[in-house]
């Protein structure tokens, strides 16, 4: 495959390859110097994002998903390693290329990044004011893109008088404002309370759906991967610990940085669990009734919930819950069965 | 002296102050403020980085700051000459005057500039702005407030220094205060004149922080 192509002179419009995917990262390397030798932020890292994926990046605080998702529009500068973008290598491009290409993937923010002393319109407008867009037209799609994350009426408010998932909603219009194909979220839903992450990431998977943008977002919380993700990279120091679709990560966590971001294994090593669990994993495919209360009546054990993390999305469970093993081996099987039987995911997990 | 004496000489005074402060801040925003700009944006992690310009830069500016006003229109002497045609009188001494101030100024905007968070900043780069969209539709727009608190303290400093411009034959308050007042024991002068040089300072201080929570959206 070509992949050094001579860049192409249409902006938005140079038409995608087919075969290249919408995101290629290959051998990713970032390091930082630092006052004892230097800090290794990414390791050899290589991912493929296809055209309309909503791809997650989680990992712990330090594990350089930050670094990575800025690396790919090159707010960052790698140390080694392509990152192309349908076919085209970010790192060998003109200035005048690199700034066509940022158009093209928008980027929101944790601490959501608005232009704090313009209107809300005016803050959606901005990149269409860089892109030389005909006042007319452009405040015509600021009204359009208002509406589609529901803050027609705060048009003429500041930032400062919006709420943080307002504030998020305005960076998610005016990221759309260039019609991006790629959206890169920096941890946007981190500094939001638990209801307005999930209208955020609403939104999103809205946005995914209907525009068909494709996705790309870190963060440190395995429920919003499980909501909205088809596809996530597990990182751990820099490197890259497992990656696949959301259902087979989750299903058949194999790296030990994925076990701990489930909550199969401790944070930290010296907290063990001390007792064999049930990891029951809720994919929402289930229906919202009291599994585990039927399941206590129905099987006649008692239960006792280790660990839960569960969130509701559309009435839908989704997350993970741990409970302790029974000793008897009759009770365990029977509450196996009753929830294999509901089509839930059951496996037994030890301490190591 | 009677107040019909003093009247036009206090009046006379302060056409001049305003005068000489005036012109001296117009010119001098005008080569302090582009310098303010490039103080911060050639910095390490800016949108033009240039370490080296940005330490020559940053040296110039403070060789000159350090330069009292004074000493500054002493030395200047035979360039304010060169330049302004003569080197006495209220016009001439706005050209020392600048000299003195735009270094200043350089550094008040880059106080104001660098309060501008720099996530705004990268969100602006991570659209596909150029440098100038960056400087002039977000640096500066988003600095407003604080360029008006920092211009208010700036002009109050150009102000104090025409005070001194008498010492180069300059006119307008502070020169009446102390050729006419101090220096010949006429201690009405002295204080009439002092006071309408503080009344000018509270009027421009009093606006700037008027104009800047007026104009402020940040803190509401």
């Amino acid at each position: 495959m070509e992949l050094m192509e001579a860049p192409g002179m249409g902006q938005g419009t140079a038409e995608p390859r087919a075969q290249a995917p919408q995101i290629e990262i290959r051998n990713l390397r970032k390091v930082y110097p630092a006052a004892m030798g230097e800090v290794v932020a990414l390791d050899d890292l290589s991912l493929t994002i296809e055209k309309g994926d909503i791809y997650g990046i989680i990992g712990m605080s330090g594990a350089g998903k930050s670094t990575l998702i800025r690396c790919l529009n090159r707010l960052d500068t790698p140390s080694d390693g392509q990152v192309f973008i349908d076919g085209r290598n970010i790192l060998a491009m003109n200035h005048d290329e690199l700034r066509q290409t940022r158009r093209r993937m928008a980027m929101i923010f944790q601490q959501f990044n608005l232009l704090m002393q313009k209107t809300v319109a005016r803050n959606v407008r901005y990149p269409m004011e860089i892109a030389g867009i005909p006042k007319k037209k452009a405040n015509e799609r600021v009204t359009e893109l208002l509406r589609l994350v529901g803050l027609e009426e705060k048009a003429n408010a500041y930032p400062s008088q919006l709420s943080g998932g307002q504030r998020q909603r305005v960076a998610i219009a005016r990221a759309l404002a260039s019609d991006p194909e790629m959206l890169l979220c920096d941890e946007a839903t981190s500094a939001l309370d638990p209801m307005t992450t999930q209208s955020i990431l609403e939104l999103l998977l809205n946005i995914n759906h209907t525009l068909g943008i494709t996705v790309v977002l870190i963060t440190h919380e395995m429920a919003v991967i499980r909501q909205i993700c088809n596809k996530v990279a597990i990182l751990d120091g820099g490197k890259l610990a497992e990656k696949g679709t959301v259902d087979e990560v989750f299903r058949h966590t194999k790296s030990a940085a994925g076990k701990r971001l489930f909550g199969i294994l401790p944070d930290q090593e010296d907290a063990r669990p001390t007792e064999p669990a049930l990891r029951i994993v809720f994919d929402g495919a289930s229906v919202e009734r009291p599994i585990i209360s039927r399941m206590v009546k129905e099987c006649g054990v008692e239960v006792n919930i280790l660990s839960a993390d569960m969130r509701q999305l559309n009435h839908k469970a989704y997350g993970q819950m741990l409970l302790a093993l029974p000793e008897d081996d009759e009770d365990r099987k029977r509450m196996t069965d009753y929830l294999k039987a509901l089509n839930l995911t059951v496996e037994e997990v030890y301490p190591e | 002296m009677t107040w019909s004496q003093l009247g036009p000489l206090l009046w006379q005074g302060t056409v001049e102050t305003v005068y000489m402060t005036l012109w001296a801040s117009v010119v001098s925003y005008l080569l302090g403020l582009p310098l303010g700009v490039l103080l911060v944006i050639t910095r390490k992690n800016h949108i033009m980085p240039h370490p080296t310009f940005n330490a020559v830069l940053g040296v110039a500016v403070n060789f000159l700051r350090s330069i009292p006003f004074i000493i500054m229109l002493a030395i200047l002497f035979p360039v304010t000459r060169a330049v302004m045609g003569t080197a006495i009188g209220t016009t001439s001494v706005i050209f020392p005057l600048v000299i003195s101030a735009f270094p200043y100024i350089a550094r008040m905007v880059e106080s104001s500039l660098e309060d501008v968070d720099h996530g705004v900043i990268e969100a602006a780069v991570s659209m596909g702005s150029t440098n100038a969209q960056i400087v002039f539709k977000v640096l500066l727009p988003e600095a407003v407030p604080s360029l008006l608190n920092g211009a208010a303290i700036s002009i109050t400093t150009i102000l104090s220094y025409t005070a001194l411009a008498s010492a180069a034959g300059g006119g307008g308050l502070g020169a009446l205060a102390i050729v006419k007042g101090l220096n010949i024991r006429n201690f009405e002068v002295m204080y009439t004149a002092s006071l309408l040089l503080v009344a000018l300072v509270q009027i421009i201080t009093v606006s700037g922080t008027r104009m800047m929570r007026g104009l402020d959206h940040k803190r509401r």
